[in-house]
């Protein structure tokens, strides 16, 4: 099997977002007449021509279902599918393969861990923790896991900065506590959660810890061993891959003692009618055919992405976002929800002038590309007595000229509003 | 795409300012209806005597266009009669969501200023949650409308 060869030798130290644009060909085209800036990434980030070559190239040529056939082309497709996966297990520093498993996305593998592990382990009175600031992904599987087994869900509040403080956490955890299951970073508000200090107090009450890394896989560092995490969830369209394809990271233990998500081929060894004896993990957990142009191209994401120079990318963005929080937060009217300190990516706002459906429209026609809404993350909305926010958000190849355009469009609002 | 064809004076003055926001006493119907994906809610509550709408009003939350469009609706609709009612909410429809629009403006009066949502697909049911909100108090006489 190969192993990843990190090229950032062949990359300057520094990071250049104005060169990173380059490789984004969405970015070079124009929406209602203006340039197009794209402040969405929290929604889906954009993808490099790698990847879409990467996807492309396994339709042209290594078209072929995998895990099966003896012909050249499955061969190839297997060996690029199997690849990916490993690219997986180095990105997540995991420490085997068999712990990668692919899912269509985060939710997937959430729902996977809900009714996999959880209907097999938890019992009436036992409890399931997550935090206020969850993204309904995080919290629907679990209601309708305590639907099924007669489980509590318990939820620790947040602050009105948006944090999750220690110790409201461990308010909440008890010796009923079975499992917790956290964002790595909030999608609605950008805080990045203490996890690290989370998962060893849950882990001394002898709960699992599954978290949710969807926001966190492209703006933090994520290393599931020196996390200690017993699940980690993300998706490839969040880092910088395609649409359907995400990853539930599992200990290997824990995936073996799981009964199977999903019944079908590919995650069987032998059927009879009398008996089917089940495949080892990962490929338990991944009946049917699965998205191989998917896997190969987030493989080839995880390749763009550690060619860089992460911490740079990550100061970049840093420093984006404090230039995005002074001049939103030095506009008249405008408030800021979400202030944790060290938050990454997203700001979420509101206008005096505006509704948030109204901003988003109006900056839009500026080319401007935000997300308005809930952002699936309504008890947050509840949280702060609102419906809905404006949110912009960073990704790699975001600039502080971005965040001039959005200012200038934000004027426009107030402009037709004030 | 010109953004002063959605954003008219008329939709950012009831937007600013919805008439009729209250409710009526008495009333005998009332409709609640909420976009999910926005998170706008409006209750309407109206009083039927016989088949004419005689009172109605409305609180609700949400962008310009959903408050002004339920606003300019509780406007227009007062007084009227069941069938008129479902006549103007056939052409507000076809007005906000057809290819080629209303043939009918005049019919439609202070309405007509919602025409260049059509322009806008990802904001006719912002225009259009009062009205269905208003159809599932008729319908119903209680029950939520989603546009969903």
């Amino acid at each position: 099997m190969s192993q990843v060869t990190p090229v950032s030798a062949s990359r300057p130290t520094a990071f250049d977002a104005q060169q990173v644009r380059e490789d984004f060909p969405a970015l070079h085209q124009e929406v209602h007449g203006k340039p197009l800036v794209y402040l969405d990434t929290a929604a889906t980030s954009l993808r490099p021509q790698s990847v879409i070559d990467a996807v492309s190239d396994v339709y042209a040529r290594d078209c072929a279902n995998i895990h099966r056939a003896v012909h050249l082309l499955s061969q190839r497709a297997t060996a690029r599918f199997e690849e990916a996966r490993e690219k997986v297990r180095a990105f997540l520093n995991a420490e085997k393969k068999s712990e990668v498993v692919f899912t269509r996305g985060t939710t997937e593998a959430i729902n996977l861990v809900a009714q996999s592990w959880g209907r097999a382990y938890l019992r009436e009175g036992d409890e399931v923790l997550v935090t206020e600031l969850e993204h309904h992904s995080n919290i629907v599987p679990w209601q309708i896991l305590c639907q099924q087994t007669g489980a509590t869900l318990v939820v620790v509040p947040m602050t009105d900065r948006g944090e999750v403080l220690r110790e409201a956490f461990e308010e909440e955890l008890s010796d009923r506590t079975r499992l917790v299951a956290l964002a790595h970073v909030s999608n609605a508000l950008g805080t990045v959660l203490p996890v690290a200090d989370l998962i060893s107090l849950a882990h001394e009450r002898g709960a699992v810890v599954l978290l949710d890394g969807a926001q966190a896989v492209s703006h933090v560092e994520v290393d599931v061993r020196a996390l200690g995490c017993d699940f980690y969830a993300f998706s490839g369209h969040k880092l910088y891959g395609p649409t359907g394809i995400g990853v539930l990271y599992g200990k290997e233990r824990l995936l073996e003692s799981m009964p199977p998500y999903q019944g079908g081929g590919d995650m069987i060894r032998s059927v009879t009618f009398e008996e089917t004896i089940y495949n080892d993990v990962p490929y338990k957990f991944e009946a049917g055919t699965p998205n191989i142009a998917g896997a190969i191209g987030l493989g080839a994401a995880i390749d763009y992405f550690t060619s860089f120079d992460v911490p740079a990318m990550h100061a970049h963005e840093d420093a984006v976002l404090r230039y995005a929080t002074d001049a939103l937060g030095s506009i008249e009217g405008v408030r800021l929800i979400g202030t944790a300190p060290g938050k990454v990516s997203a700001l979420s706002f509101l206008m005096d002038a505006a509704h948030p459906h109204d901003i988003g429209t109006i900056v839009d026609s500026e080319g401007v590309a935000i997300r308005t809404g809930h952002h699936c993350a309504q008890p947050v909305m509840e949280h702060f007595g609102i419906a809905a926010t404006a949110r912009a958000s960073l990704g790699m190849y975001n600039t502080t000229d971005d965040i001039d355009a959005l200012v200038g469009a934000l004027q426009k609002v107030q402009e037709l509003f004030g | 795409m010109d953004l002063r064809e959605l954003y008219q004076e008329v939709i950012l003055d009831h937007g600013k300012d919805p008439r009729n926001h209250r409710f009526p006493e008495p009333h005998n119907r009332e409709g609640r209806g909420y976009n999910p994906l926005c998170g706008d809610k409006i209750t309407l509550r109206l009083q039927l005597d016989g088949d004419t709408v005689t009172d109605i009003g409305f609180i609700g939350q949400g962008c310009a266009i959903s408050q002004a469009s339920c606003s300019t609706m509780t406007e227009a609709i007062k007084g009227m009669t069941l069938t008129e009612v479902e006549a103007l909410f056939s052409k507000f429809h076809t007005m906000v969501t057809s290819d080629e629009g209303s043939d009918d403006l005049d019919a439609l009066g202070k309405l007509a200023v919602f025409a260049g949502v059509r322009e806008f697909p990802m904001r006719v049911k912002c225009a259009t949650l009062g009205w269905h909100t208003l159809n599932q108090a008729l319908r119903n006489g209680s029950g939520e409308a989603t546009t969903e």
